[in-house]
Parts: structure tokens; C-alpha cells; sequence
């Protein structure tokens, strides 16, 4: 798998999203991202990528775009 | 019934172990069967552990938020899991109001409240996945009654003690239990920093009639941290010895 492709899966996880969504997902977009999902995604993207995110990019995380370069920028996640 | 491990296999996490409460905490939870990681700001106040396998010393100011997450990072790589969290490192300066210095609140609210909020917000990563895990605050019975002199001092533990209440009524859900210790005047350092005429005068509040010991604190921090409690959740426990505040 990917990193893109565990990135994508923590989204379709969280939120029971389908991937033609993932692009255009922002935070409270949908009725499953809101902050009890929000959580849910922090950990499941601790857990796929070995992390411990800090809570300023938790609370900066507000957008599947956002999020991929808060990976890549400050975890070495590489896309 | 016998409770001699009551803790066997758990790892913990317990903050301000070089002395006092923190230090019973730490001994308490290591005889029943504990991995404790102990946290200690003065390099080398836990050396005499050095022999002790399930002791794990880790030397770091809670207020420093990068050695708060290589904390946990650590935990994760080497136990991958924590079960309980014990939020002790703690402060107290006295001064009455008007000579309180703003460096003064910055620190001791950095210390006893900010850095346990730090803490908790880690812990319950863990605590989340798991669907599991016990979190003790340490507030004080100044926190629930106030105290002349010490508005600063016990406006941090009220915080503590509200900010229990709202994290057991958070994460309850999630199985994890969050409950605080209200220490009464407790023979410690930190106690005796007041003067010994002041302690005079704290004796005649108390109806059991004498100071209480790190240990009575540690005692209740087990039974809050064993399944003894399983059911407890969101309570502030007075160790007090019947104190009159």
C-alpha cells in the first residue's frame, strides 16, 4: 500500500467517505467530520503512519489537502 | 483479599516523582507491579531506582511540550500501550493578592494546569485506541475551598478540579476514567515551605488531629488506578484527614 493510498484509506474509514469525495473533504463539510470524527481521523492516521501529531496540526488539519502537506511538511510522509 | 499487585503489567506514566506525593506514587505503583515511567525535573533524584527494572526514569520539565511528546513517543515504541496517567508535577507559591507577579501566574498556571492539559490530551491518544486507561489528577483542597494567600495556587488546582469533572464526562464513552486526589495538608517539602507556625496553626483544622503522609495520597492514587475503582469516575477525592479549610 501507499502512503497515499493509507492516507486515502484513513479518510474513507473516518468518515465513510467514497474516494471521488476525498479531494473536496473539509472539516464539518459533512456530517461525519465534525470533532468527535475529526479525532477519529487524527488517530487512525496516527496509527497508519507511526505518528504522534502535534495538537496545533490537529487543529490545523482542516482539509484533506491541508492535511497531506502537514504529513509531508512536518512528519516526513512522502506522497 | 490480598492486593499486592494491583497493578501487575500496567504501564504508567506519573509526573513530579523526585520527592513527596510523587515519589510514594511512584513506589506505591513499582510494588504492585507497575511499569512506572517516572518523570523527574532534577537530574539524578532517581538514582537510587537505577536498579529497579520497571522504573524508567525520564529527567524533563512538563512545561517543555517537545519532551512531553518524546515522552509518550518513547512509551509507544517501547510498551506500545499506557494505562495510567498521573498528573502530580505541581507548584506552589504563596503571595497575597496585589504583590501576585504576572512571570508568577505564567508559571505556576504553566506548570499545574497548562502542562496537565498537554499531558491529558497525549495520554488520551493511547487511552482512545485502547478503550482503556485511568488518568489522576492532583489538585489540592485549596482547589475545592480556597485559601487566604493563595489565590493563585488554588485557582490552578479549581482548575484541576473542573477540568476532571469535564474529561471523565468526555471520555467515559471511550472507557477511560479521570478522577483527582484532593490532598489536606500532607507532611511533604512542599508543606513544610510554609514555616512551621503555620503548620502549628493547619493541625488545630484538622480533626483527626495530625498531618497526613505521602503515602495516604499514594494509597488512594492505587485504589484509582487499580480496577478497584472500575466504576469510579469524575470524582474529586479528598485526602484530608477531616480538614477544616
Amino acid at each position: 500500500m501507499t502512503n497515499q493510498e493509507k492516507y486515502d484509506q484513513c479518510f474513507i474509514d473516518s468518515f465513510n467517505a467514497h474516494e471521488d469525495q476525498l479531494k473536496g473533504l473539509e472539516y464539518q463539510s459533512s456530517p461525519l467530520w465534525d470533532s468527535m470524527g475529526h479525532m477519529q481521523l487524527i488517530s487512525a492516521l496516527e496509527e497508519q503512519f507511526d505518528i504522534m501529531m502535534e495538537t496545533d496540526d490537529i487543529v490545523d488539519l482542516s482539509s484533506y489537502k491541508r492535511g497531506m502537506s502537514i504529513l509531508a511538511e512536518k512528519y516526513d510522509v512522502q506522497f | 483479599m490480598s492486593n499486592s499487585k494491583l497493578l501487575d503489567g500496567k504501564i504508567a506514566l506519573v509526573s513530579g516523582c523526585n520527592r513527596g506525593i510523587g515519589r510514594a506514587i511512584l513506589h506505591t505503583f513499582l510494588e504492585n507491579g507497575a511499569i512506572v515511567y517516572a518523570i523527574a525535573r532534577t537530574h539524578g533524584s532517581l538514582n537510587d531506582f537505577e536498579s529497579c527494572p520497571n522504573c524508567k526514569p525520564t529527567y524533563m520539565d512538563v512545561t517543555d511540550s517537545s519532551a512531553v511528546k518524546s515522552i509518550f513517543m518513547r512509551i509507544k515504541k517501547e510498551q506500545g500501550r499506557l494505562d495510567v496517567l498521573v498528573n502530580n508535577a505541581g507548584m506552589m507559591k504563596d503571595a497575597l493578592i496585589g504583590m501576585i507577579s504576572k512571570e508568577q501566574i505564567e508559571q505556576t498556571y504553566s506548570v499545574n494546569v497548562f502542562a496537565v492539559i498537554e499531558m491529558i490530551q497525549y495520554a488520551s491518544k493511547f487511552f482512545k485506541r485502547q478503550q482503556s486507561g485511568v488518568i489522576i489528577n492532583l489538585a489540592s483542597i485549596m482547589g475545592v475551598n480556597g485559601n487566604p494567600g493563595q489565590l493563585l495556587y488554588s485557582s490552578t488546582k479549581g482548575a484541576i478540579v473542573t477540568l476532571t469533572k469535564s474529561a471523565a464526562k468526555e471520555l467515559a464513552p471511550y472507557k477511560i476514567r479521570v478522577n483527582a486526589i484532593a490532598p489536606g495538608a500532607i507532611d511533604t517539602d512542599m508543606l513544610r515551605s510554609i514555616g512551621e507556625d503555620n503548620v502549628s496553626k493547619l493541625l488545630k483544622n484538622i480533626y483527626s488531629g495530625k498531618l497526613g503522609v505521602a503515602e495516604d495520597v499514594a494509597k488512594t492514587a492505587l485504589f484509582l488506578a487499580s480496577d478497584l475503582s472500575e466504576y469510579v469516575t469524575g470524582q474529586i477525592i479528598g485526602v484530608d484527614g477531616g480538614m477544616i479549610v
